[in-house]
């Protein structure tokens, strides 16, 4: 699904993360840990290709992440779902515009009553009209996971998504991401949580990565 | 619902673009100044293009023969040039010049009260040319053999600058048109690229959810394109009222022909869709560039 080989990248004072190498299957569940800076923000980066390695080989989705071209990072895009902790929404569109906004890129067309069951499924169905600015960080989550899944990504990536909820709001979006787990996605989420990682051991077999002095590594299923 | 506007054609797109903003008023005033300005200049170039046209055919059919003579014999040279006159080819018309036609001739200068009796005025004998006109040379020739004191004056000397000047004067009015319209490319470009630096969020959205390059673009290219087209359609509108409320031909000189004339009245219409290409090929550009310095 996503491969790192012998990965490694850094800003201009050295790197940040190195010798990385490890694949992320179909269909698993990965938790990222590590302190704060240690990179996790960046190895999801480079998952989604926000960002290139300096060196090592990225290949997403079949493609190596260095040669593809930009019309094929978007395509590729389409078919990797992200949710960041500061969601970030057009907020001058409703909530089902932005919901709907990667059909709309992709020149397809969103039905009523599919946005309408995706909304209900993340717990706003009343909020369809809604504008960003006005909603709670927990709502502003389960939009961007909404907007994430809404094409049936092959992947979804999600960056600290509890970082601004109450715990029941965590568990809550927690549980939707184990959905979409059983649905088949591949589901990476990067946190520091570790309360989080153990209440998801009880629903999915989930895998820990954790990042330490810029290696990653892994922790296993349990802590 | 808001949101079901989604699913029509292309209307989400064209509103992912934020919709307010300093650079929308600025690129609807640009367009529409320099649309006014657009017009006025192409005003311009008709009026020179006609002044050139008129002074050129009015003057190249016509020509003047001066005799100067002592006072006994001035009929008889007058005379003689005029058997010369209708004896050359190219010469339609050839009639000298009644002492009332002279008089209010030199009036402009001398007043009304000039003495034009005592004064050694010399006679004037009007030429009207025929299609192909006259060998002035050999006319010159004749004129110095047969009337002496006869000086054909053909208005080349002074008729060539004048249309010259007014022909330079269409073309300033052309190459007005042509500034005014790399201007308005130069401001769009700014205002484009001051409206993505300002919608860095709407463009890393729309790139984290897959939207192409050639979406991002075109979401701006059509934002930029229909402000400037409305800009410049109200400049338009605003520049042919006024051109139209100048004075008329019966104000005189040349401020009076500042102006359309029939089938003209359509050029100025042109003005909207070229300011239009103008901020499509601006605005395109400036997103093109800006989408590539990001990763």
């Amino acid at each position: 699904m996503i491969e790192f080989k012998d990965v490694a990248y850094g800003y201009s004072g050295g790197d940040l993360i190195s010798d990385v190498s490890l694949t992320l299957a179909p269909g698993a569940f990965y938790f990222l840990t590590g302190p704060s800076g240690s990179g996790k923000t960046t190895f999801l980066k480079l998952c989604y290709r926000d960002l290139l390695a300096t060196s090592g080989q990225v290949t997403i989705l079949g493609q190596d992440a260095r040669a593809m071209a930009r019309d094929a990072v978007a395509q590729t895009r389409r078919r990797i779902g992200v949710v960041h902790q500061e969601c970030e929404f057009l907020d001058h569109l409703s909530v089902a515009e932005n919901v709907a906004l990667p059909l709309e890129v992709a020149d397809k067309t969103a039905a009523r009553q599919d946005l309408e069951d995706l909304l209900g499924w993340v717990g706003l169905a009343g909020q369809a009209d809604a504008l960003p600015p006005a909603l709670s960080g927990g709502e502003r989550q389960r939009v961007a996971l909404a907007r994430a899944v809404i094409m049936s990504p092959d992947v979804v990536i999600a960056d600290e998504p509890t970082g601004n909820v109450d715990w029941d709001m965590s568990l809550r979006l927690l549980g939707l991401l184990v959905e979409l787990n059983r649905m088949g996605k591949t589901i990476v989420i990067a946190t520091h949580d570790l309360n989080l990682i153990r209440a998801a051991k009880a629903h999915v077999a989930a895998r820990v990565l954790r990042i330490s002095n810029r290696r990653l590594v892994a922790a296993g299923v349990d802590l | 619902m808001q949101w079901r506007r989604l699913s029509g054609a292309g209307s989400a797109a064209e509103r992912i673009v934020p919709p307010t903003g300093i650079t929308a008023r600025l690129t609807v005033f640009t367009a529409g100044a320099m649309a006014f300005l657009a017009v006025f200049a192409l005003a311009l170039s008709f009026a020179s293009g006609r002044l050139a046209e008129r002074w050129g055919a009015e003057l190249a059919q016509s020509a003047t023969v001066r005799v100067s003579a002592a006072a006994g014999q001035l009929e008889a040279q007058t005379a003689a040039a005029l058997r010369v006159l209708e004896t050359t080819p190219g010469i339609e018309t050839a009639r000298a010049l009644s002492l009332d036609e002279e008089r209010a001739l030199l009036e402009p200068w001398f007043g009304p009260d000039m003495p034009f009796d005592t004064l050694p005025v010399p006679q004037l004998i009007e030429i009207h040319e025929s299609g192909d006109g006259f060998d002035a040379e050999g006319l010159r020739l004749r004129l110095q053999a047969e009337a002496p004191g006869a000086v054909l004056d053909d208005h080349s000397r002074w008729r060539e600058p004048l249309v010259a000047a007014a022909e330079r004067l269409r073309m300033l009015g052309f190459v007005a048109i042509v500034i005014i319209a790399g201007a308005t490319g130069a401001m769009i470009t700014l205002a484009a690229s001051a409206a993505l630096a300002a919608n860095a969020q709407v463009i890393r959205v729309l790139r984290l959810v897959g939207a192409a390059d050639g979406f991002i673009v075109g979401a701006f290219v059509r934002r930029f394109t229909l402000r400037t087209l409305a800009g410049a359609a109200i400049g338009t509108l605003a520049g042919m009222i006024a051109v139209a409320l100048l004075p008329g031909d019966d104000a005189g000189g040349f401020l009076g022909g500042l102006g359309f004339r029939g089938a003209a009245w359509l050029w100025p219409l042109l003005v909207p869709p070229l300011a239009g290409a103008v901020a499509w090929l601006a605005t395109r550009r400036a997103a093109w560039r800006s989408l590539r310095e990001l990763m």
